[in-house]
């Protein structure tokens, strides 16, 4: 797959009176205990991920997890204790203010959870603005601008002032601003907590949507479960500042690695995350049934051909090669969480 | 972090104690004065610190020998003066001399006020557009016109300038951690200086005039604008700055394109401020010698001529509500989108309108002279009337007033100062220390009693107990007035939005305006200055107190409905304890409205600090009417440092902060 986009090795970020002289204190490696006895508080702890290009990476975690911190840690809004954080290779905690500001220009568009719009500008304004702060002509920022706003579905709107938008309209702004300078990583932190239930599942497909036509990088921050399995290639799941597991979501359901990961997966309706192959039994090569299902589809989408069919199913994967089969006992040990009869 | 706080549960015993304690090393040498030595009873003449010496040796140094290079401090200070002098004559020849040596008439009147007019309709509606032309119509109309257009260029040339300023002040105390903490406590010592303070060393290196005043309110302006700038561009969202950040902004471009647009509104509720204080300083600066409605003002109430007074004194205020009307409405005014392909004239209404004005009035000035200056045979007095109310006073409440000024001054005000007299200096600093103690620690202790050391030590600690004797009884009787007032109009929202309007009404005007009824009414000395004090101050406790119960958390409300409370009940153990802090920074401010009130009714003969004040004034000694000012604001900032604490204990406490 090649080199990440970008990458985090050992980020700390620690608050307090003296955190940099703490942590070398500790061999850089202080326990939660150490750190809350010393009136310390950790909001990163020792991090470290790649995220591959075109991948989105969702950061789950209750509030106050760490979870904010971390994006603004990998967007340098925070300044990390102590760790790498590798933006295409390079270090971005040595780069300079006038480089972080050409990085941010042209690299990087970051999606706030209360928008953070502009109140005086009209959206034309708003989406055109770190066109603008970067010097490109008013022309050019304004097609590119309108072209971003037609885009998120907010033609017709150019004029209108932020106050006059609803919150899902104002977050659509706040996303076609963050991709006007056509960025290759994307931060959005939360980015549909301040919404409605359903203007949160639209903006969400409206998401997908977008990131099939634009396949940029992503680090996505969330505090909702259903919303990470959504939207993510891979979730990481944090408490106390530290990353709990970093999986697929097939992976922390199945496989959950503390009981704080398991506590948070057991209520996912797993009919609609797990795969076939995730659950099947291998078998020897020989030639498939006619009736043979596919390795990658949703336990839901085979629920009537389980019930009424009473000999195990095989399994093909994409070539129709037999991988595997599933019958009716492990497709209900699956759902329901009962460890499979091994 | 919330840190947590110890909930214990101490008895009534305990509870009543500690209040007790605070005040019992007071009420021990209270008690005790006549067993005290002199030195603890009153300051010796000995231990007075020169301070008024130093203050002005600094100033003379400053007057007389300091060089900056090829200048001296005093040619510095008069350059500046000569400075404004030129934006003052060019906004006067618009506004009423009109330029003589270039042969251009001054704008005529139904231009100004139809601008006025136009001005008010787009930043609000056609209401205020009528509030607005109508009042400086009255103006053309009553014979206030030159005065009010005097005042008016004053305040238009100096708000900008003291507007600016302050904006900078404000944003370099943002950037600069170290300046803040510098311009901080000086802000707040400025705030709470008596007007005549600033003016007594303009007098001294400006000089008195016209231009002396002007700079006078430029400087007494700035600190509000400063305050409210750091104010705004601290309230700004996180997330805006961050977004600024993200989207490569430099930190120029950060505070041009995202901080100061983001803190728009709190900036131009500033610039109200800053309009309103150059009024309320314009029209005190007239006693250095600035010209327009003050002077005017000031002129007639030293001959008495009420009626006159009041004639000036509704120009004025008029001219307080329409600045401040404006103002306001400039800093509510929201931004709205506008319709594709539409005309010229409705993209632009108000340009058309504007120019509209221009055309028709000057085609008016050109058929009729009555439209560029309303002729002197046509203009209306209302100084008869007012005459004639005032003799109507005077013959059928002569009797009651005689009274009602007499009981005042034998059973409340003598006692009062007879008592405030007698209390030895030292149990002063002791009550100050041990509250400041008790509600903040050592620092805060040492802090408030070094105010009142101060006080001591300056050599005027009687002056001062008789400053806060008024002062004491003006706050008791403005609580007792305006709490049960607020909490009557608390009770209904048409109740609380009458309340609110006539308290932003009331306190756009100038001070010294409320100086006229009480001339009228009890002439002068004490019952005078008192009701001067009472009228002034009762202002911000009805409106704390308003603002207090009507933001008690309505669940907590509904619980106590649901427990099935009386409204009484509800008053006495939901309402009012829950508002109770709000109700004290109330009072904290009824205690700085009436100590600027306090100086200022000097001029109706009281005997305090703002008597010596003024007399600073008479013999321009600067450094004596600033340590005297300083005197005040030190009184007003021990009260403010004391109460802002319990009430910001007390908030945390309720779980309100």
């Amino acid at each position: 797959m090649g080199d990440p986009k970008i990458a985090c090795r050992n980020l700390w970020k620690l608050y307090g009176p003296d955190p940099v002289g703490f942590l070398k204190r500790h061999d850089g490696r202080p326990s939660i205990e150490a750190i809350r006895a010393q009136g310390y508080i950790s909001a990163v702890r020792d991090v470290s991920f790649d995220v591959m290009p075109g991948e989105i990476l969702v950061v789950m975690g209750l509030s106050g997890s760490g979870k904010s911190t971390l994006l603004r840690c990998l967007s340098r809004l925070v300044q990390p204790t102590a760790g790498e954080v590798m933006f295409e290779g390079r270090d971005m905690l040595t780069a300079s203010d006038s480089e972080l500001i050409e990085l941010r220009r042209h690299k990087m568009g970051m999606v706030f959870q209360n928008f953070a719009l502009l109140p005086h500008r009209t959206v034309l304004e708003n989406v055109a603005f770190p066109l603008q702060v970067r010097g490109t002509a008013r022309q050019e920022r304004e097609s590119r601008a309108r072209d971003v706003i037609e885009l998120v579905g907010l033609k017709g709107r150019e004029g209108y002032y932020p106050r006059e938008l609803s919150g899902g309209q104002q977050q659509r702004v706040g996303i076609a601003r963050s991709l006007a300078v056509g960025p290759d990583l994307w931060f959005l932190d939360e980015p549909f907590s301040a919404l409605d239930p359903l203007i949160r599942k639209e903006m969400q497909d409206e998401f997908l949507r977008l990131q099939k036509v634009l396949n940029k990088t992503i680090v996505f921050i969330t505090h909702d479960f259903d919303e990470a399995i959504r939207v993510a290639d891979r979730i990481a799941i944090m408490k106390d500042g530290a990353i709990e597991q970093l999986g697929t979501a097939e992976q922390l359901v199945t496989r959950p690695a503390t009981p704080y990961v398991a506590k948070f997966t057991e209520n996912i309706p797993r009919d609609r995350l797990l795969s076939v192959r995730s659950v099947m039994a291998s078998t020897s090569p020989r030639k498939p049934a006619k009736d043979a299902i596919r390795a990658d589809a949703l336990l839901a989408s085979i629920a009537r051909q389980i019930v009424t069919t009473e000999r195990p199913i095989d399994v093909v994967d994409d070539e129709g090669i037999l991988v595997g089969t599933l019958d009716r006992g492990t497709y209900i040990d699956a759902l329901y969480d009962q460890e499979p009869a091994r | 972090m919330e840190r947590p706080t110890k909930v214990g549960a101490p008895g009534a015993l305990a509870r009543a104690a500690k209040p007790a304690l605070t005040v019992l090393p007071f009420l021990i040498l209270f008690l005790c004065a006549s067993l005290l030595p002199d030195w603890m009873m009153k300051v010796p003449q000995a231990w007075t610190v020169p301070f008024i010496d130093w203050t002005n040796a600094v100033i003379d140094h400053l007057r007389e020998d300091a060089l900056f290079g090829l200048f001296s401090f005093r040619d510095f200070t008069r350059w500046i003066a000569e400075l404004i002098t030129w934006p003052l004559a060019l906004v006067e020849g618009l506004l009423v001399s009109g330029f003589p040596d270039f042969g251009i008439p001054a704008m005529p009147w139904v231009m100004t006020a139809g601008l006025c007019g136009v001005l008010g309709w787009a930043l609000r509606d056609w209401r205020l557009g009528t509030l607005a032309a109508g009042c400086v119509a009255y103006m053309a109309i009553f014979g206030k016109w030159e005065l009010s257009m005097i005042t008016l260029s004053v305040v238009l040339v100096a708000a900008p300038i003291a507007g600016s300023i302050g904006f900078l002040l404000g944003i370099m105390a943002v950037k600069k951690p170290w300046f803040e903490a510098v311009i901080v406590p000086l802000l707040n010592v400025l705030q709470s200086l008596p007007h005549f303070s600033y003016l007594i060393p303009i007098a001294v290196f400006i000089g008195v005039g016209h231009k002396a005043g002007t700079i006078a309110t430029i400087i007494f302006a700035i600190p509000p604008m400063a305050r409210l700038t750091i104010l705004g561009l601290k309230g700004i969202a996180e997330e805006i700055r961050e977004a600024g950040k993200m989207a490569g902004c430099t930190r120029f471009q950060m505070l041009w394109m995202v901080e100061i647009p983001a803190a728009r509104q709190a900036l131009l509720v500033g610039v109200n401020q800053v309009i309103m204080q150059c009024l309320a300083m314009v029209v005190i600066a007239s006693f250095v010698g600035a010209r327009g409605l003050g002077h005017d003002l000031l002129f007639r109430l030293q001959s008495l001529k009420i009626g006159q007074a009041l004639e000036s004194g509704v120009a004025i205020v008029l001219m307080a509500i329409v600045l401040d009307q404006l103002s306001r409405a400039a800093a509510e005014k929201q931004p709205s989108h506008l319709a594709d392909n539409v005309s010229w004239l409705a993209r632009f209404p108000f340009l058309s309108a504007a120019i509209a004005v221009c055309g028709v009035s000057l085609l008016l000035s050109a058929i009729t002279p009555y439209a560029s200056v309303w002729p002197d045979e046509l203009t209306l007095s209302t100084a008869p009337l007012w005459d004639g109310l005032v003799d109507w006073i005077t013959l059928y409440f002569f009797d009651p007033l005689q009274y009602f000024r007499d009981a005042m001054l034998l059973y409340v005000l003598i006692p009062v100062r007879g008592l405030f007299q007698q209390i030895p200096w030292t149990a002063m600093v002791a009550l100050v220390a041990v509250a400041g103690w008790s509600l903040g620690g050592v620092r805060l202790a040492l802090v408030v009693s070094g105010f009142v050391l101060f006080i001591a030590f300056a050599g005027f600690w009687e002056r001062s107990l008789i400053t806060a004797y008024m002062v004491a009884v003006a706050v008791m009787l403005c609580v007792l007035i305006g709490l049960p007032v607020g909490i009557w109009a608390s009770k209904t929202d048409r109740r609380a939005k009458m309340a609110k309007l006539w308290c932003d009404t009331f306190q756009t005007f100038p001070s010294f305006i409320y100086l006229i009824p009480v001339i009228m009414l009890f002439k002068v000395g004490d019952v005078a200055a008192i009701s001067a004090i009472i009228i002034y101050a009762m202002i911000p406790i009805i409106r704390y107190t308003v603002f207090g119960l009507r933001n008690v958390p309505q669940d907590i409300v509904e619980a106590g409905i649901t427990s099935g409370c009386t409204e009484r009940q509800l008053l006495w153990n939901i309402r009012l304890p829950l508002a109770f802090p709000e109700i004290m920074l109330g009072i904290n401010q009824t205690i700085m409205f009436a100590l600027f009130m306090v100086i200022i009714a000097a001029f109706i003969g009281t005997k305090d600090i703002g008597q010596e004040i003024f007399r600073a004034l008479t013999f321009n000694d600067a450094g004596k009417g600033l340590v005297l000012g300083l005197c005040v604001a030190f009184m007003g900032l021990t009260a403010d440092k004391l109460i802002t604490a319990w009430s910001a204990e007390r908030k945390s406490r309720l779980g309100l902060a």
